[in-house]
């Protein structure tokens, strides 16, 4: 029990040495995951101002004040001592005001909604959140790929998430922040990545049998393999409409869905095409009375 | 609608019979084979009488409060299995279905939190402070003890059904917070989400109804003397958190019946069309969620309080200081319940203001370790069992208080929401927090109730055990979090998460072994109960009222009401020479005649529930009439209480004072040998 802080240092040691191997916050691919980590251990730090004594004296104490063979003098009445009472509240007090500080100065920073700077304009990404895979359409770009997520290094993401099933929360560790995808409603979330390779993205919100299966090939890479992913979708040749959308937003898995549209297991479900306006279709779809929320989705 | 629909509902055989998985169809005939053996014994031993009687239709708080506890600990004997089931899961499902099928896993999830919340942890620490806290603020029960057997008998109910739906049908998947819209009929049609509603709701009242009576109880039955600042800290501690359950279990209440609505009459609270929103769902679930997590924990430190005091055989450092910390986080505990949802997509100050409040909670609980350990300094320090658990609470929480602030981070929330970074934490302080305080304070107060200590090897083995099981089973979990390991996951596929979740396997078998060294530590004390009897009724050197009288106490708690003139009223008794003093004059005394509203109403509770889950509605209705019929036919019931006359009174105290003279007072290097008979010797240590 007294090997608990050492079990958590040699946790914190022994992963960024394991994290090599995966994909993670330990091993950050983007800036938003890289200020994370760096945050986490400047808590850590802090707070083990308050940990680290507990640690120390909680043996100290019960060795040396043991009923048998203790050294400690023996004071029943001694229950308060003022020259004590200031540091005992003002020591947790200082280090929540330190960390406090840093919330309300970097949580700015790290908000999912901050749009990051970054090597040229946002890329704009529409992620929809169906059970069980990720829809996610390039609007500018026309296209649309299923499960898979390909991302310009360096290029700042500017995702705008809804669903169109269960609640669920968008999540790439190795880049940065998770955020929730719900029906009839918008959020937002900002995300770069610095280096080129393939990471893992998912859901980490329960949502049914194949909850586990439901995750994301996220590709990391140069600008020029990205156009190539552009290039990729488009001669893939599918339409997303409303018909095949319909058959995206079946409650299956991915490799269903692959199946449906007639690929293998491991095949790129990618469209060349989508419908203008789809995406705020989907939202508004869920508001049949709300008049402006129809218009803006066929405006778009 | 034919007659078989309106008898049974959606109940049929192919629905109701648990044969989706072999392990769900065993686990159903274990609690069929166990239901039927304690049912073939009570027969045999011609216990049915003595326990309806005796125990079942009781009102004296202090049979409440051991049912509430054994109640508890069946409750965790499944859960314990649960868990340990989903870590073998875990274990072996890299890149591999493994051995349980995905629903199957889901529905453990859900029962394993359902069930450590709901019919674990807050029947534990019910049963606990019913037991103490009106011993300990020298009352003969509590204000309301029909109300006290009828919080019971919901909670019970509640608890059935869960066992109910392992027999019969299935549970809920949606998790122990049943978060909408995936628990809506559009997702989840079958009657899992049901089950989990009507078992939940059935506790959120009974434990409301508890939390009123406990803060009546405090507030207008304390011994005269006995001012606020004069009660034990647990009495604070359960002031606090009954506050807090009178507050935070009717937005929970709300937030289930909303979603009966939903399902049962075609209402749009959370659904996702409609006008629904999902997002009033997590926020009233939280409402209650937050402070909850605080109903669990305080009592907790309450008894913790207890210990450090009594076993360092001196009076708690900071008194007033750990009073006012306790207040502040139960008022504070319900200013930060949207640290739970940081991802919702609400703004980046209203994060800030959240997580800030969250973790100025923080400094009352720093406060509070230090007062402990400032408790322990200048003491005398005996290393029984209740302190034994005290210490590993206070090196353990230390951790899980850390990564309680880490988590308030919205920053690193962002990150480390919904893995299991977060399962690890809430096991951190729930496991050395809540569930070390409660097997502290059976160790601690089982004397009291039954007369005889526990075995103190058996107590220390079941110490190991938890601690080297948790640290073992959760500080990985930290680890799987930080890379990204989803909480609820029955499958994974990065190489990665293996020697991790290896080695909380491992811890989960230790626990496992914790869970029956509890039993055993029970058989083996209760076999050598005659080597360990301390009728005298003080076997610790107590300091408080309920050390005061013979173990177990009679029916009405204390001959005479004790006359209050400081904090450890009875240390000071003892060490003034004014303890065990012979009253001039005895009084007779009230005391509430059992009844049969309490398990009534449970079984009201269960039918309801069971009907509404299955669309039985003739069972339900019959449920509801039973149960106004039952408060209807106590209205007429004229007599409630029975007179215990002075006479009786005064053989009983004088008989116990007899055999007090002839024990010998032992010292404390006497404590676990047989010759401490519950006289403490009066020296203060
Ligand atoms: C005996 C030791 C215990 C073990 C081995 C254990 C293990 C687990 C596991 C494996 C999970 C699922 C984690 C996941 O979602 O991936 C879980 C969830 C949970 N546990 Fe425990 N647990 C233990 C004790 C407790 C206690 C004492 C409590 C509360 C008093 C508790 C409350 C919960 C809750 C609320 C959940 C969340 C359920 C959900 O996801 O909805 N557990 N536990
Ligand atoms: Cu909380």
């Amino acid at each position: 029990m007294a090997a608990a802080p050492f079990w958590f240092a040699l946790l914190l040691v022994v992963l960024s040495g394991c994290a090599q191997t995966g994909s993670s916050m330990l091993h950050p691919w983007g800036m938003v995951a890289a200020a994370q980590r760096d945050w986490l251990v400047i808590a850590v730090a802090l707070m083990m101002i308050v940990v680290l004594p507990v640690f120390v004296m909680v043996p100290l104490f019960a060795w040396r004040y043991r009923r048998r063979g203790g050294r400690g003098v023996y004071r029943p009445n001694w229950t308060y001592a003022r020259v004590l009472e200031y540091p005992i509240w003002g020591v947790p007090v200082l280090i929540v005001a330190a960390l406090a500080v840093m919330v309300a100065t970097r949580e700015t920073d790290l908000d999912p909604y901050r749009p990051l700077p970054g090597a040229g304009a946002p890329l704009e990404i529409d992620v929809v959140a169906l059970d069980w895979k990720f829809l996610f359409i390039y609007p500018k770009e026309h296209v649309a790929s299923v499960g898979l997520l390909a991302i310009p290094r360096g290029r700042p993401v500017s995702f705008h998430l809804t669903s169109d099933a269960t609640m669920q929360s968008f999540f790439i560790p190795a880049l940065g922040s998770q955020i929730y995808a719900m029906a009839g409603m918008e959020t937002q979330l900002h995300l770069r990545a610095d280096r080129d390779g393939v990471l893992d993205g998912e859901n980490t919100q329960y949502n049914g049998a194949d909850f586990q299966n439901e995750h994301v090939r996220v590709e990391v890479v140069p600008d020029a393999s990205f156009a190539r992913f552009l290039a990729e979708c488009r001669v893939a040749g599918r339409v997303l409409d409303p018909s095949s959308y319909r058959m995206l937003a079946v409650r299956d898995t991915l490799v269903k869905a692959k199946a449906a549209f007639g690929l293998p297991p491991d095949g790129r479900l990618l469209f060349g095409d989508v419908q203008p306006g789809l995406f705020a279709s989907i939202i508004a779809k869920y508001h049949p009375g709300d008049r402006t929320m129809r218009m803006a989705g066929q405006a778009e | 609608m034919t007659l078989n629909d309106w008898l049974f509902g959606r109940l049929t055989v192919q629905a109701a019979l648990p044969f989706y998985s072999a392990i769900a169809t065993a686990a159903a005939s274990i609690v069929v084979v166990g239901a039927l053996a304690v049912v073939v014994l009570l027969t045999k031993f011609r216990l049915w009488r003595p326990l309806w009687s005796e125990w079942l239709t009781s009102l004296d708080h202090k049979r409440i409060g051991i049912m509430y506890v054994v109640l508890a600990l069946v409750m965790l004997s499944r859960a314990v299995v649960e868990a340990v089931m989903m870590r073998a899961q875990q274990a072996v499902s890299y890149d591999s279905p493994g051995y349980l099928p995905a629903d199957h896993f889901a529905q453990l999830f859900t029962t394993h939190g359902t069930i450590m919340i709901f019919f674990m942890a807050m029947p534990f620490l019910t049963g606990i402070i019913n037991y103490a806290m009106p011993l300990q603020i020298g009352a003969r029960d509590v204000s309301f003890p029909l109300l006290n057997s009828v919080s019971l008998g919901l909670t019970a109910a509640g608890a059935a059904l869960m066992m109910i739906s392992l027999c019969i049908g299935r549970f809920s998947t949606g998790g122990w917070s049943g978060y909408p819209p995936f628990t809506e009929l559009a997702f989840s049609p079958d009657v899992g989400p049901d089950y989990w509603i009507w078992a939940v709701t059935l506790s959120s009242i009974g434990s409301t109804l508890t939390g009123i009576n406990f803060a009546v109880t405090i507030y207008k039955e304390r011994a005269p003397g006995m001012h606020l600042f004069r009660m034990p800290l647990f009495c604070w501690t359960a002031l606090c958190t009954s506050i807090l359950m009178i507050f935070a279990m009717p937005p929970l209440t709300v937030a289930t019946a909303l979603l009966a609505l939903d399902r049962y009459a075609g209402a749009h609270f959370f659904t996702n069309g409609g006008g629904g929103d999902v997002m009033n769902y997590i926020n009233l679930f939280w409402l209650f969620g937050h402070p909850e997590v605080y109903i669990l924990i305080l009592p907790a430190f309450g008894v913790y309080s207890e210990v450090f005091s009594t076993f360092s055989a001196k009076a708690l450092y900071g008194y007033r200081s750990l009073v006012y910390a306790t207040m502040a986080i139960a008022v504070l505990s319900f200013t930060v319940w949207l640290h739970h949802f940081f991802t919702m997509g609400q703004g980046a100050n209203v994060n800030a203001v959240f997580g800030i409040a969250t973790m100025l909670i923080g400094i009352p609980t720093g406060v509070k370790i230090y007062d402990w350990l400032l408790t322990m300094f200048r003491g005398r320090i005996r290393f029984a069992v209740p302190l034994l658990f005290a210490l590993g609470f206070i090196l353990m929480f230390a951790i899980g208080g850390m990564t309680g602030i880490i988590l308030a981070n919205p920053g690193i929330d962002y990150q480390v929401h919904n893995t299991v970074f977060l399962v690890a934490h809430f096991h951190n302080v729930l496991i050395p927090g809540l569930l070390f305080g409660m097997l502290a304070a059976v160790q601690y107060w089982f004397p009291k109730a039954f007369g005889f200590r526990l075995n103190e090897k058996w107590g220390r083995t079941v110490f190991v055990l938890w601690t080297a099981g948790f640290l073992f089973a959760f500080m990985p979990l930290y680890a799987l979090g930080l890379l990204g390991l989803p909480r609820r996951t029955v499958e994974y596929f990065q190489g990665a998460y293996r020697p991790w979740t290896l080695i909380a396997a491992f811890g989960a078998l230790l626990l496992l072994l914790g869970l029956f060294a509890v039993g055993a530590w029970l058989f083996v004390s209760v076999r050598q109960r005659d080597d360990n009897r301390v009728p005298a009724g003080d076997p610790w050197n107590g300091r408080t009222l309920e050390w005061s009288m013979s173990a177990p106490p009679p029916e009405y708690n204390f001959a005479v009401r004790p006359r209050v003139t400081g904090r450890d009223q009875f240390m000071r008794d003892k060490l003034g020479g004014m303890a065990y003093l012979r009253p001039d004059e005895y009084e007779d005394i009230e005391i509430p005649l059992g009844s049969a509203v309490g398990p009534l109403l449970g079984i009201a509770g269960i039918l309801c529930g069971f009907g509404l889950t299955w669309h039985i509605w003739w069972m339900a209705a019959g449920g509801l009439l039973l149960s106004i019929g039952t408060v209807i036919a106590r209205s007429f019931v004229r007599e409630t209480t029975r007179i215990v006359p002075a006479g009786e009174v005064r053989l009983q105290h004088e008989a116990w004072l007899g055999r007090l003279a002839m024990e010998r007072p032992a010292s404390r290097d006497q404590e676990i040998a047989p010759s401490n008979r519950g006289l403490a010797l009066a020296d203060g240590s």
